[in-house]
């Protein structure tokens, strides 16, 4: 019987081994399913931290990868004829691998910063946001001051942990108590941090929060105040591919008067 | 024609290895060594005792003590410990609805899993001595109990030191995982060095070294107290 048991275990790994192997790999989308005009000038490969609902996200149905910054690199691919491929990558790795050659653009809703565009040379800006910051519902914490002391969550290296430093500074500055930092690696474990108590407050891009509240309405997590930071988001390539950025920017160009992009915008905002 | 677009990866005038980024960063990096060493110690020292424990009970002739310690061992090595870092700081709370304390999740996800090592080492020990001995003191009069306290303990836990080095460098390495729940260990602080410098490969290497000069040390020292421990007869 044990025997029996060990054998169908031995049979059933092999199965799923080989039931993994031969998973039909998803064709590469290229232009929206129509036939490109002509041949393509290039193919891309984009790359995103997947964890960034509504603007990169897996789909709990299909389990692909979508988004609004997904659909506006196909659609920008699309204007500017050349195929684009979007792949799930950690944050911490994403502009690594653009300058290793992996990718050839970060589309992630990346903040444009100083600091980044010492590395990387950022498109066009194709977003607003901010950072704003949520508790649960019964907190103490009414204003953005009420947070001196208290523990915030934050998503490692975004803008959302340098917000969270500064805060911290201009605390210690007014000789209020600094602000507690804990850094996560993904941007959906922040939400979960903050549900399960482990910190006071997450801080993290409106947009954000908005989409988790949308998708989680029994959490009792609010944001009592409008966003206090204003960002842009870029997508960002290497700096020395200039063919790109002209690619990039133009197709950005286009989609933006063609009213694709407002398009892809009320898909994941609503009406603007 | 894919690939019209020239793509270039030269790094023209960017250094190869930037020591003055590994030099800005490193206090920032030390100043995580101590927690890492925390984690590593107290988790171990918690683990010698309660490894004991557990392999005491695996070796055990009573059913109801052995089977959930072989449960509990097969359970901790047959997971991932990324997992059960999760599971203890994200899954336990959301079930028994209490306020998760990182530092504390991250010393019992190590604790938990160090432990089931540590008893299959102390297993190893146990059974590594001849069964003759249990039976000789038994026949002597001993209960099993003191037999296993005076004769085979004291002699297999002389056996089990090596491996119990082994597993100290092993959860030296291993607690880097603990970076993932927020706690600002030295992997932390060189993923932040990563992040904020732009500098992957001197803020993973400096750390990798930091790493390898703490090991280094404790198995210079480990090695030290066997042979020590050895001679004490």
């Amino acid at each position: 019987m044990k025997k029996r048991f060990a054998i169908l275990c031995c049979v059933l790994v092999l199965c799923l081994t080989f039931a993994a192997g031969c998973t039909k790999e998803p064709e590469p989308v290229t232009t929206n399913g129509e036939e490109a005009p002509t041949e393509p000038v290039a193919k891309l490969v984009a790359i995103g931290e997947c964890t960034f609902a509504p603007f990169e996200y897996v789909d709990p149905d299909t389990g692909e990868l979508t988004g609004f910054d997904v659909d506006l690199i196909y659609a920008i691919a699309e204007a500017s004829n050349f195929e684009v491929e979007y792949k799930n990558m950690d944050w911490n790795s994403l502009i690594a691998a653009l300058q290793t050659g992996e990718a050839d653009l970060i589309v992630s809703g990346m903040t444009i910063t100083d600091e980044r565009a010492m590395e990387v040379k950022f498109s066009d800006p194709y977003f607003e946001s901010g950072q704003a910051w949520c508790v649960q519902e019964d907190s103490p914490i009414k204003t953005l001051d009420d947070l001196a002391g208290k523990t915030v969550a934050v998503q490692i290296n975004t803008t959302a942990d340098y917000a969270a430093q500064d805060l911290d500074a201009k605390f210690k500055e007014e000789d209020k108590p600094g602000l507690n930092i804990k850094r996560l690696e993904q941007a959906a474990d922040v939400f979960n941090e903050l549900k399960v108590g482990g910190v006071d407050a997450v801080i993290s891009d409106l947009p954000v929060i908005q989409e988790y509240l949308k998708n989680n309405p029994d959490s009792d997590i609010i944001v009592p105040e409008p966003a206090f930071t204003v960002e842009y988001y870029g997508i960002a390539m290497r700096k020395q591919d200039k063919d790109i950025h002209e690619l990039v920017n133009k197709g950005l160009a286009k989609i933006k008067a063609s009213g694709k992009y407002d398009e892809i915008y009320e898909k994941y905002f609503g009406t603007r | 024609m894919a690939g019209a677009i020239n793509r270039k990866l030269t790094r023209e005038g960017t250094i190869l290895f930037d020591l003055n980024v590994v030099a800005r960063y490193f206090p920032f990096l030390i100043r995580g060594v101590g927690i890492t060493i925390q984690f590593t110690f107290i988790s171990f020292l918690i683990a010698i005792v309660l490894g004991l424990l557990i392999a005491l009970g695996r070796v055990s002739n009573n059913k109801i003590i052995r089977v959930p310690c072989q449960i509990y061992i097969d359970f901790i090595r047959g997971t991932p410990l990324l997992a059960q870092i999760y599971l203890v700081h994200f899954g336990l709370p959301q079930i028994f609805h209490y306020k998760p304390v990182g530092y504390i999740d991250a010393l019992i996800a190590l604790t938990l899993n160090s432990s089931a090592y540590m008893a299959e080492i102390y297993r190893g020990g146990i059974e590594s001595i001849e069964k003759g001995q249990m039976e000789a003191a038994r026949s002597l009069g001993m209960t099993y109990g003191h037999a296993m306290r005076y004769v085979i303990l004291p002699q297999a836990i002389r056996r089990v030191i090596p491996p119990m080095g082994n597993e100290f460098i092993t959860l030296l390495k291993e607690s880097s995982l603990v970076s993932v729940i927020g706690m600002e260990d030295l992997m932390m602080r060189s993923k932040m060095m990563a992040g904020q410098s732009f500098r992957p490969f001197e803020a993973y290497f400096t750390t990798a070294l930091i790493y390898l000069v703490l090991t280094f040390t404790f198995t210079r020292l480990l090695g030290y107290l066997e042979g020590r421990l050895k001679t004490g007869g």
